[in-house]
């Protein structure tokens, strides 16, 4: 018996999953996260090109597998590197797609670049199946668990390591399997060890050219610039890149939102940019008080002048401006949440001398946590929670985190900050303002979804400057002595009123002049009880965000887009939210492409040798589609909503889709056993019905389950989620092998089209899991899975001439 | 082999770059082009009308655009784009704006011969040279070295005499020659620096594009009145209603 390249495989996969998982990080470093998704999206359609090309070529490239097998996979590791370097000499700017069709050739090379190390990878695990192809299961479940280590080990690289230094550990991975290759193989040691070396010594000479070349429209880049700026310090993690910069010449005066009558100017600042851009500031110590009085110059000011607060919550903490502003008026004790733990390292560590480390102080109590879950793990009572312009102006403007999922202005996310309010608290959302109003307005239907009752309108009110709203949500309702103090600060500061219970509109357009008072008339319309006629009419799309569907900033709507275009020279490109049109633009070319790989095969395909006992392609094509697109929307629905149970983004897709892919894993290593005693189609009957019956009851109550033991500790939280992740990833795990085992027995040359085909429908699925789920929510995608899986039950590729008739 | 349908993809995608770069035309005469530029503006600016208050743009914005060869102020790269109704990239990361949006915020600004006006943010200097044919002084405040010289020496070499162009920090603005009849912001900024309010002439407006590097969202007229206090109008440079149904 032939030795199975099992470790090769594993090693491969790990590191062609971590690849990706590390692309989406450098492309968010280099371009923006949005693009990221793209980019990376298509790329991995070089798994289904891989599949056929195989498909087309599987006798030559079969004869020779013990050779082509780890030259594949060295070139997976070669390429993984050489074509990251190439894409960024191709100086592409996306924010000039709307305008330059030449920018869509440059992204569509960057992807296809990109796609060649996925295709190396997608080979080599192609012809492995199809030179063992008795035993493919058992790769397939070696496949699986190493795309498990890969998952969670770019998480633990990512930790250790800058992101360019990660890309060389991965392709260094890649040449490693590649060695393990030529061992199972049984390479003479002498040959292996002088390729090894030579390959090696390339990839060390690519390593040393690596740079990131990040686009100068970035604000990083930018900055950097003028004369005078430095670098002082740089960390990373897999939350993000965080470049602290120090101008020497001309100070930082970040103070986004102050009024424009303010009297006062920002202390001495150093930048700390996110990903290279969403600057954010680590304040100077002040000497006396007053040098933070610019601090109340901001909308975000409000809620202090109303009443003091005792006990403030500040969720996003970042480099500490909101903790100063809390400090300025008074606060008596702060709470400062914040999920990134570097910031908090660099304000108290780094730059303690410079910031007065603000997070030390008496009064100043500090947690590394999402908002949402340090608010369900603690019981405190609030006189202000505060939350403020979390993103970064730039890309939020543009439209580019339509994309994002974000759980912190959410339905169930405000219930669950106003729960926390004591009697008379507030709870504070600024945002940055947008033209025509989108933030604001949404705000508005997200509160009404989430308190139905009319006395709600009592508890409001929304101030805005030129750039920024606040809204203020009260626990209880304003009284005429508020409402006087808001309307006293707002004149002050030039501010205008958007709502408040007593407003008229001539207290709405006053300082900063609109056409028509917008935010005013929106308010005035959604508060007034027919906000559906509203909603309907309005140009963007302002339906509530919820925790099923959490796109906040979406606000794209196709009956806008014709209209928004022929604007697009009348100074109308600011209308347009890239962000879904470029979802939307993935999707369309992932289907055109796919159409490409699946259909170009299947006139060349070689016939049958044997003419025997065929299968219909049909029934393959369909089949391995289907079951591509199921497994994806699964994965990718439940980890959103164990990514809210577990709340950190990052650990809690580490640990989840680690969990999906290794169990999978050993489902397909079970079904081998399974397979032996009945007929696969038979089996294939049952194993669907379990996904589907696991994933219904899912549905139905892992909600109620999350809100059960939300409290519980974050340890326990995650032995539960693997516990529930576990069933249905290891019945997940056998379509696949089971209908790979029945192709292998009399029609193995179909085996490189159905994984090509496979490959594609991973990849369509993922991009329109998203517009799914922005659409109409999760749960809708995880009913589209099963439906998916249902559909295929009839479908099963299998050669059984007495139940199938012969094609 | 042509028939590999592989192989015509990679051609097609190759024709795609070789007839994008065909579409780069050969322009001879820039006033015709710079004339066509401004009759689009003309015609944009009338479906604006509503949010501009005004049918049209003042006639002498209109003719200084049809005078300044804005090909001169692009790399040479974007040249034949130089006259199309959009932002530019000018290296740095920097752009040059749309023409329509400069005539708007030029129009907005009310400059008379007698002006002067401060500019921050110098970038290529089309902005300043625009300004130049219209008001007596501008001066002009980059914080970029290498786009400050060149666009110092972009702006000597064309004749405009009366820009003064400085490498600095435009936050406080310029003392020595406040105070000032308009002041435009183009330089992307966190808040409005006070320093420059006080610089504004009582009766003066300073203009403030809101957006990212390429596209502008909104724009921030801000309008000292005489008594000193200071109103903002936010424009949206787009005739666009937000709701249907109501108008």
């Amino acid at each position: 018996m032939k030795t199975l390249p099992l470790f090769s495989i594993a090693l491969l996969s790990a590191s062609a999953l971590a690849y990706e998982l590390l692309l989406m990080r450098l492309f968010s470093i280099i371009h923006w996260h949005h693009f990221a998704y793209m980019i990376i999206g298509l790329a991995l359609l070089g798994y289904g090109f891989s599949g056929s090309l195989i498909a087309l070529m599987q006798d030559r490239l079969i004869r020779h597998f013990q050779t082509v097998y780890p030259l594949a996979i060295a070139l997976f590791s070669l390429s993984s590197i050489i074509c990251f370097e190439i894409t960024q000499t191709l100086s592409f700017n996306t924010e000039e797609i709307l305008w330059d069709f030449r920018q869509s050739l440059l992204l569509l090379a960057v992807f296809v670049l990109l796609s060649l190390p996925f295709f190396f990878a997608g080979a080599a695990i192609c012809l492995a199946f199809l030179f063992y192809k008795d035993r493919l299961n058992q790769l397939y479940a070696a496949d699986l668990f190493g795309a498990g280590g890969g998952c969670i080990g770019v998480v633990g690289l990512l930790n250790a390591l800058f992101p360019d230094h990660a890309l060389v550990a991965i392709s260094a991975l890649g040449l490693c399997a590649a060695l393990i290759a030529g061992i199972e193989l049984k390479f003479k040691p002498i040959t292996l060890a002088s390729y090894f070396f030579c390959l090696s010594a390339l990839l060390v000479f690519l390593a040393m050219q690596l740079q990131l070349a990040i686009s100068p429209y970035k604000s990083l880049p930018h900055t950097l610039l003028i004369n005078g700026m430095e670098i002082v310090s740089e960390r990373s993690s897999p939350l993000g890149l965080i470049t602290v910069v120090n101008s020497k010449k001309i100070p930082f005066r970040h103070a986004p939102g102050m009024s424009i009558a303010s009297p006062h100017q920002p202390l001495p600042q150093l930048a700390v940019f996110t990903d290279a851009d969403n600057m954010s500031v680590i304040t100077g110590k002040a000497e006396n008080i007053q040098q933070l009085a610019y601090l109340g110059q901001m909308t975000s000011a409000l809620p202090y002048v109303l009443k003091p607060s005792d006990q403030v919550l500040i969720i996003g903490s970042g480099g500490g401006a909101d903790v100063l502003q809390a400090k300025f008026h008074q606060a008596a004790h702060i709470h400062a949440v914040e999920l990134n733990p570097q910031y908090i390292e660099l304000v108290s560590q780094d730059f303690a001398d410079f910031s007065g480390d603000i997070y030390q102080q008496a009064n100043i109590d500090w947690h590394i946590a999402d908002g949402r879950d340090y608010l369900t793990s603690h019981e405190n009572q609030y006189d202000l929670i505060q939350i403020s312009l979390l993103d970064s102006f730039n890309a939020s403007v543009a439209g580019l985190y339509a994309l994002n999922e974000n759980y912190l202005y959410t339905t169930e996310a405000l219930k669950l900050y106003v729960s926390r309010l004591k009697p008379g608290g507030y709870l504070s959302i600024t945002r940055w303002l947008k033209l025509p109003p989108r933030d604001a307005l949404k705000l508005f239907t997200t509160v009404l979804e989430a308190f139905k009752t009319p006395s709600i309108r009592q508890n409001l009110v929304m101030i805005r400057s030129w750039q920024t709203t606040t809204l203020l949500i009260k626990n209880g309702a304003f009284n005429a002595q508020e409402i006087a103090q808001v309307e006293n600060f707002s004149a002050e500061r030039n501010f205008d009123l958007v709502y408040t219970p007593t407003i008229k509109e001539a207290q709405a357009n006053r300082y900063n002049v609109l056409k028509q008072a917008w935010f005013y008339q929106g308010a005035q319309a959604l508060l007034s009880g027919d906000s559906q006629t509203f909603i309907e009419n309005y140009k963007f799309n302002l339906r509530p965000a919820s925790d099923d569907q959490p796109y906040f900033q979406h606000f794209f709507r196709w009956s806008s887009l014709p209209e928004m275009l022929s604007l697009l020279s009348k100074g109308g490109a600011g209308l347009i939210e890239t962000g879904y049109l470029i979802i939307f633009a993935t999707l369309c070319i992932a289907i055109l492409t796919s159409l490409f790989f699946i259909l170009g095969p299947l006139f060349r395909l070689p016939k049958n040798p044997s003419q025997t006992k065929l299968i219909k392609r049909r029934h393959v094509a369909v089949y391995f589609f289907a079951i591509g697109l199921a497994f994806l929307m699964i994965e990718i629905a439940f980890i959103q909503k164990f990514i809210l149970f577990l709340h950190h983004p990052v650990y809690s897709l580490a640990i989840t889709l680690t969990a999906f892919l290794v169990f999978a894993g050993f489902g397909s290593a079970y079904c081998k056993q399974f397979s032996k005693n009945a007929p696969s189609r038979f089996r294939i009957v049952g194993v669907i019905s379990l996904i589907v019956a696991l994933s219904l009851a899912y549905l139905c109550f892992i909600d109620d389950l999350f809100q059960l033991t939300a409290a519980w500790p974050l340890i326990a939280k995650f032995i539960l989620s693997i516990l529930l992740i576990a069933p249905l990833a290891f019945f997940m795990g056998m379509p696949m092998p089971l209908a790979l085992n029945s192709l292998a027995q009399d029609n193995a040359h179909l085996i490189p089209w159905a994984w090509g085909i496979n490959g594609c429908a991973s990849v369509i699925s993922s991009v329109a899991a998203t517009l799914l789920a922005m659409q109409f929510g999760f749960s809708i995608v995880i009913l589209t899975a099963v439906i998916c899986y249902l559909s295929v039950i009839g479908q099963f590729p299998a050669s059984d001439s007495a139940m199938q008739p012969v094609h | 082999m042509n028939s590999n349908p592989y192989i015509q993809f990679v051609y097609a995608l190759v024709f795609c770059f070789i007839s994008a770069d065909e579409s780069v035309y050969a322009v001879e005469d820039y006033s015709m082009v710079r004339k066509n530029m401004v009759q689009l503006i003309k015609y944009d600016v009338q479906s604006t009308r509503d949010y501009l208050d005004k049918d049209k743009l003042n006639a002498k914005v209109l003719k200084v655009l049809e005078t300044v060869p804005r090909h001169e102020f692009v790399p040479e790269s974007q040249i034949p784009y130089a006259y199309e109704n959009r932002p530019l990239p000018i290296g740095h990361g920097q752009t040059i704006s749309q023409p329509y949006i400069v005539a708007i915020m030029t129009d907005l600004l009310q400059l008379s011969p007698d002006s002067r006006v401060l500019e921050l943010g110098t970038g290529s200097g089309y902005q300043a040279a625009v300004l130049s044919g219209l008001v007596k002084e501008v001066y002009s405040i980059e914080i970029v070295e290498p786009l400050g010289i060149a666009a110092q020496k972009r702006l000597q070499k064309l004749g405009y005499g009366n820009v003064t162009v400085k490498i600095g920090d435009g936050y406080y603005g310029w003392e020595e020659h406040a105070p000032f009849d308009a002041i435009i912001v183009t330089a992307a900024a966190s808040h409005i620096p006070p320093p420059l309010v006080e610089q504004l002439k009582a009766g003066g407006r300073m203009m403030v594009p809101v957006g990212s590097f390429f596209v502008t969202q909104q724009l921030l007229l801000v309008h000292k009145q005489t008594d000193g206090k200071l109103i903002n109008r936010q424009i949206l440079p787009v005739r666009f209603v937000p709701v249907t149904g109501d108008h």
